[in-house]
C-alpha cells in the first residue's frame, strides 16, 4: 500500500497547487466572478425583483427603461428587470441539470468501456460514435419535441445530447491511466473492479472531465436559450432569456431593450463558465507541471 | 493509401447500421398513435386499417424496422405526414439553401479565424494575442439569435447597409443573393471562426518550437517566408481537417441563424416540422443530417491521408 499512501500525500499538494494557479490566473477569476454574480441574482430573485415577474399591465407596456422599470418593460406591460432575475434560475439550473445528467451517464459508461475494453466497450463505442454523428442542438431539438416541450424536457434532451462527449473523454482518460503502475498493483494484490475504478482510477481522470463539465454548462446554458427561443424550453408565461428574445425579436424596432437585456445575459453567463474552464484548463492541464 | 480509405469506409457500417436503430427507435418511442395524430378528425375504420396495413404499423417491430431501412436505402424517406410530399424531396429542395448558408459561413470563419490565429501565435503574448482571445471567447460566448437580432437592429434598420432577412436563389440574382446571406453568414461563422482561431494559433505555436523552424531561422531566411512557407504548411494540415468537421456543426447551427433571418432552408424545415407534429420530416431530417456528418467524417479523414506524405506512403 505504499504507493497509495505516496499518492495520498502528494494528491493534496498538487490540488493546492492547481488552485493556487487558478487564482493567478485572472481570466478564470473574472469567470468566477461572472457567475457568482448571477448565482446570486438567481437564488435573491425575490429580494432583489421590483415587480412580480408575472404581473402584466396595460398602462405600461413596452416601457423603455426608467426608474420604476430598470429594464424597461415588454409586449405586455411586465418589468424585464425582474422576470430576467427569475429567468436567470431557469438558465442556471438547465445548466447544471443538464450536465448532471450528462456526467451522470456519460462517466460510468466512460469508465466501464475504457476499463474492461473489448466487447464492451465496441458496443458503448459504436453507440457513442452513432450519436456523435448527429449534431447535439438536432439531436435536442429531435428530442425535444418527441418527448413534448418543458422546461424539464429540454434539459433531459440537453442532457442526452450531451452525453457522448464525456463517454469518449472519460474512456479515453481510463485507457491512459489503466496501465500505470498503481492501477496494476491494485490489480495484483486482488481488489475487486468496482473498487479498483472507484479508488484509483476515477480520482486520476477527473481533472479532464471537470474542465469539460464547466464548458459544457456554458454550451447547454446556450442550448436551453436555443430551445426555450424555439418555443421548445420553458413554456409562457414562466420567464426563460430564450423564450424572452423569441418574443422580443418581434418588437426589435419598437422595443430594442427587450432583446438587448436577456441576450447580453445569456452571453455574459456564458462568457463567464467558458473563462472558467479555460482558467481550469490551464491550472489542471498536467502538462504545465 | 487506398486500402487506409476503404478501411475508413467499412468502419462506418457499423456506426450507420446503428444510427438507423436510433433513429427508428426515437419514431417508436412517440406518444400516441402516428395515425390518429395524421388523421385528426376523420375516425372512418375503414380508412385508419388501410392507413395502418400501408404503413404496415401492425407488424412486429423488426420488421418494420428492415422494411424501413429497406425504403431509406432506395432514397425513400417516408412522406410528409402533412403535406403528403416525399420527405427526400423536401429536403433535397431545402438543402441548397442552407449549403450557400453553411458555406458562406464556413468562408468567413476561415478568413476570420486562420489569420487571427497565425499573427496570434507569432505575436504570442503580446496585446495583439490578448486581443485575439478574447474576440475568440465572445464569438464562442454569444448567443447567435442574439447577435442576428442586434445586427439586423444596427445594420438593417438603422444603418440601412444590408437587407434585414429572406433569402434570393443564387441562380436569380448572384449579388443579391450574397449579399441577403452576408449577415446570417457572419452570425453563424463566428463560433467556427473562433474555434479555427484558437487552434490555427496553437498549432502554430506547436510548429513553431520545433527544430526545423529553428534551423530555416539559424540559416538566416526571413521571418515571414520561415512562419508563411515553413510553418503554415505544417500547422494547417490538422485545420483543413477540422473545418470538415465543423461544416455539421454550421449546417446545426443554421437552425436558429434562419429561424431569425426567416430562411426557408433545412433549419427551418425541422423547426417547422416539430411544430406541426410532422414526426416523418423530423426523422428524415436528423437522418440525413448524421448521413451528411459521418460522409464529412470520412472525408475529413481521406483529405488527412491524402495531405499527409506519411500516410500517403506506406512502407
Amino acid at each position: 500500500m505504499t504507493l497509495a499512501a505516496q499518492a495520498e500525500t502528494v494528491a493534496p499538494r498538487r490540488r493546492f497547487r492547481g488552485l493556487s494557479r487558478l487564482v493567478r490566473n485572472r481570466g478564470a477569476l473574472v469567470g468566477v466572478v461572472v457567475v457568482l454574480f448571477f448565482v446570486v441574482l438567481a437564488v435573491f430573485a425575490p429580494w432583489l425583483a421590483t415587480h412580480d415577474p408575472f404581473a402584466s399591465s396595460f398602462t405600461s407596456v413596452r416601457k423603455p427603461p426608467s426608474a420604476e422599470y430598470l429594464l424597461g418593460t415588454d409586449e405586455i406591460g411586465r418589468d424585464i428587470y425582474s422576470r430576467l432575475l427569475y429567468g436567470a434560475r431557469a438558465s442556471l439550473m438547465a445548466g447544471v441539470v443538464s450536465v448532471a445528467i450528462a456526467l451522470a451517464i456519460g462517466v460510468p459508461l466512460g469508465l466501464i468501456a475504457g476499463y474492461f475494453g473489448g466487447l464492451v466497450d465496441g458496443a458503448v463505442s459504436r453507440v457513442i460514435e452513432a450519436l456523435l454523428a448527429i449534431p447535439s442542438l438536432i439531436l435536442a431539438i429531435a428530442l425535444a419535441a418527441t418527448l413534448g416541450p418543458s422546461l424539464m424536457n429540454a434539459m433531459l434532451a440537453i442532457g442526452i445530447a450531451a452525453t457522448p462527449i464525456f463517454v469518449r473523454l472519460t474512456r479515453g482518460q481510463v485507457l491512459a491511466v489503466k496501465t500505470e503502475d498503481y492501477v496494476e498493483g491494485a490489480r495484483a494484490i486482488g481488489l475487486p473492479h468496482i473498487l479498483i475504478i472507484v479508488r484509483y482510477i476515477l480520482p486520476n481522470v477527473l481533472s479532464p472531465i471537470v474542465v469539460q463539465a464547466t464548458i459544457t454548462i456554458a454550451t447547454a446554458i446556450i442550448a436551453e436559450a436555443s430551445l426555450s427561443f424555439l418555443g421548445l424550453g420553458q413554456q409562457p408565461p414562466n420567464p426563460s432569456w430564450g423564450s424572452m428574445l423569441n418574443t422580443a425579436k418581434n418588437y426589435m424596432t419598437q422595443a430594442p431593450w427587450m432583446s438587448i437585456f436577456p441576450g447580453g445575459a445569456i452571453f455574459l453567463v456564458v462568457l463567464g463558465f467558458n473563462m472558467l474552464g479555460d482558467g481550469l484548463r490551464d491550472a489542471l492541464d498536467p502538462r504545465n507541471n | 493509401m487506398l486500402k487506409l480509405i476503404a478501411r475508413r469506409i467499412l468502419v462506418a457500417i457499423p456506426t450507420l447500421i446503428i444510427l438507423s436503430m436510433i433513429i427508428f427507435g426515437l419514431q417508436r418511442m412517440l406518444p400516441g398513435d402516428p395515425i390518429q395524430t395524421m388523421m385528426a378528425e376523420e375516425s372512418d375504420p375503414q380508412v385508419i386499417a388501410f392507413l395502418r396495413e400501408k404503413y404496415r404499423l401492425d407488424d412486429p417491430v423488426p420488421v418494420q424496422y428492415l422494411a424501413w431501412v429497406g425504403n431509406v436505402l432506395q432514397g425513400d424517406f417516408g412522406r410528409s405526414l402533412r403535406t403528403g410530399l416525399p420527405v427526400a424531396e423536401m429536403i433535397l429542395q431545402k438543402l441548397p439553401i442552407t449549403v450557400q448558408l453553411a458555406t458562406m459561413a464556413m468562408i468567413m470563419a476561415m478568413l476570420i479565424g486562420i489569420p487571427a490565429g497565425i499573427l496570434a501565435a507569432v505575436r504570442k503574448n503580446t496585446v495583439l494575442d490578448y486581443i485575439a482571445n478574447a474576440v475568440a471567447l465572445s464569438g464562442m460566448s454569444i448567443p447567435n439569435f442574439w447577435l442576428g437580432i442586434i445586427l439586423i437592429m444596427v445594420l438593417a434598420v438603422s444603418w440601412k447597409l444590408l437587407p434585414a432577412s429572406g433569402y434570393v436563389p443564387i441562380t436569380q440574382d448572384f449579388w443579391l443573393s450574397v449579399r441577403t446571406m452576408l449577415m446570417p453568414a457572419f452570425v453563424l461563422s463566428t463560433a467556427v471562426a473562433a474555434y479555427l482561431m484558437r487552434h490555427t494559433r496553437s498549432a502554430m505555436l506547436g510548429v513553431l518550437s520545433s527544430d526545423y523552424i529553428r534551423t530555416a531561422r539559424a540559416k538566416g531566411l526571413l521571418s515571414k517566408t520561415v512562419i508563411l512557407k515553413h510553418a503554415l504548411g505544417n500547422a494547417l494540415m490538422p485545420i483543413v481537417t477540422l473545418s470538415t468537421l465543423l461544416f455539421g456543426d454550421l449546417l446545426a447551427g443554421a437552425v436558429l441563424t434562419e429561424q431569425i433571418f426567416v430562411i426557408p432552408g433545412f433549419g427551418k424545415l425541422i423547426v417547422d416540422a416539430v411544430f406541426t407534429r410532422d414526426y416523418a420530416v423530423v426523422q428524415g431530417v436528423v437522418l440525413f443530417t448524421a448521413i451528411g456528418f459521418i460522409a464529412m467524417n470520412i472525408l475529413a479523414d481521406v483529405l488527412y491521408i491524402v495531405v499527409n506524405p506519411r500516410l500517403r506512403h506506406p512502407q
